[in-house]
């Protein structure tokens, strides 16, 4: 019987990704499109990197930085009562950033591409800042947001090096699909990496194609 | 009244050039500024609108304080009640057209407005249309109408007919006209084209490199204190021959071919595509290079 949970703790640990980087993502996207600071090369650089970094060494530093023995780890163990290494939370914050380029930069674009005159129209028709974000610029750029939703969420069931290190392999808590292949691969149990390999494959397919299914007919409509 | 001064340093297509005005204009006219691309026209509106701001000037709409610099007064662009119609219109994509107009309105303010706007700006048939399926005459009509529903004290109206056909531009130009006289507006109009400035403005600021060169009423900026003469017109150059001792001319006059005898010495500084006053005194036509 081919156990289930690790996609349970994937799905659960996508879910919640995608939604806290949906939040964390628009503000620093807005001000990435906007802003002419100097700050905004280096913090550009800073988002882009884990889509170059290898996994193992943003684990390795969460590892070290989050762990018990390190002053960030004791300071959120000591405040939150809660530690991040081989724990679901602890998966969550490093997915959190690992994924950050997938939600960040199709919303960066997206607001990059609008037309300036839109926010200054709303400006001046005494709309605030807020109001003119949430009716005039979110909403035309819909495409954008839902690119790295569906992004970030097929990023973060497709992670493996980040959560190995930081997270491990414990069943129930941080065993997730990826690493549950791997350990079944390491077993000899070659069928049962097959099943979850199958049905990772199929779901990220469908999650995909769905994107670009969806994307192509708002571009078609958008001609219109 | 309104009166200001704006000192702004601006990166144009030559480098940067220093926009340097000062303007006073009373309550209800509407003035055009007119000149080149690059003069200065768009950032004057926008540093009236408070989409950016000047180094160093003032901005006072009657007794109000929207900028001064020296006192460390900017007015956020939300307060300060203009309406501007933008070059490219600026129509929100993901609202109707009825949703553009709604979406100006004040909390509070009634719905009303928006249904006159409408009506008088010829939108009945377009309510439940987006802004894509509109054309720029459409679209230019439905950016007016928003610009208007909060009443703007001050109505800034960014070449908004530069990019519609002659016909368009003219009917456009009556309903400009039109809701400026019906809702007592004071109005600011960019143009580079002369026949609109005429037709439109009550006074007309001339701009050249960031600076007002000239100022007053149509008549007097263009053709000075020489004009008295019987008809004129304004036109374009389509053609040039020559026909024995008399040169023959083929100008464009909004949207009509005129063919216009005249003399060689006449002819000398005009070429193809050079923007005329065709004018005459009694039976003695006269051609002038604008």
């Amino acid at each position: 019987m081919i156990d289930l949970q690790p996609f349970w703790i994937t799905f659960q640990l996508a879910l919640i990704t995608t939604a806290l980087l949906f939040v964390i993502a628009i503000p620093l996207a807005y001000w990435l499109a906007h802003s002419k600071s100097k700050f905004k090369s280096i913090i550009e650089t800073l988002v882009s990197m884990p889509l170059v970094l290898p996994p193992s060494v943003l684990g390795f530093y969460f590892l070290v930085a989050f762990g018990p023995s390190h002053g960030l780890g004791q300071f959120i163990e000591h405040y939150f009562n809660t530690r991040l290494v081989f724990s679901f939370g602890g998966l969550v914050v490093a997915s959190v950033i690992y994924s950050l380029p997938f939600m960040v930069h199709p919303i960066q674009s997206g607001f990059s591409g609008l037309s300036p005159y839109l926010k200054e129209a709303s400006y001046s028709l005494g709309k605030s800042r807020m109001d003119t974000l949430r009716h005039v610029l979110l909403p035309n750029i819909k495409a954008s947001l839902l690119t790295g939703i569906v992004l970030t969420f097929a990023h973060t069931i497709g992670e493996f090096g980040v959560v190995l290190m930081i997270g491990g392999n414990i069943p129930g808590q941080t065993r997730v699909a990826s690493i549950a292949i791997y350990d079944e691969v390491e077993a000899m149990n070659y069928h049962s990496a097959n099943v979850y390999a199958g049905i990772l494959f199929a779901v990220t397919f469908v999650i995909l194609l769905t994107v670009y299914f969806v994307n192509h007919r708002y571009a078609i409509t958008k001609r219109l | 009244m309104i009166s200001f001064s704006i000192s702004k340093t601006m990166d144009t297509a030559q480098g940067k050039a220093l926009l340097d005005v000062a303007c006073e204009i009373r309550q209800g006219e509407l003035v055009t500024i007119y000149g080149e691309s690059g003069a200065g026209k768009t950032t004057i509106l926008r540093a009236l609108a408070g989409l950016l701001q000047p180094e160093k000037g003032y901005i006072v709409i009657n007794g109000h304080e929207w900028l001064d610099t020296a006192k460390r007064i900017n007015i956020a662009p939300q307060k300060r009640n203009v309406g501007f119609v933008f070059q490219d219109y600026a129509l929100f994509p993901n609202m109707t057209v009825r949703g553009n107009l709604e979406y100006a309105l004040r909390k509070g303010q009634a719905a009303k407005i928006v249904d006159e706007l409408t009506e008088v700006m010829e939108l009945q048939q377009l309510q439940t249309r987006y802004p894509g399926k509109l054309s720029g005459g459409q679209k230019q009509r439905v950016a007016l109408a928003r610009a208007l529903v909060r009443q703007p004290t001050l109505l800034l109206l960014d070449e908004p007919l530069s990019a519609l056909g002659s016909e368009m531009r003219y009917r456009l130009q009556d309903h400009i006209l039109q809701a400026h006289k019906h809702y007592g507006l004071t109005t600011i109009l960019v143009s580079h084209d002369v026949p609109e400035v005429f037709k439109m403005s009550d006074k007309v600021f001339v701009l050249e490199q960031g600076k007002i060169i000239r100022q007053g009423t149509p008549q007097a900026v263009f053709f000075g204190a020489e004009a008295k003469d019987v008809f004129r017109f304004m036109g374009d150059i389509l053609d040039i021959n020559k026909s024995g001792e008399i040169y023959s001319l083929t100008v464009l006059v909004y949207g009509n071919i005129v063919h216009v005898a005249t003399t060689e010495e006449a002819v000398r500084n005009l070429k193809h595509g050079d923007h005329v006053m065709l004018s005459s005194e009694t039976f003695h036509p006269l051609i002038t290079k604008m």
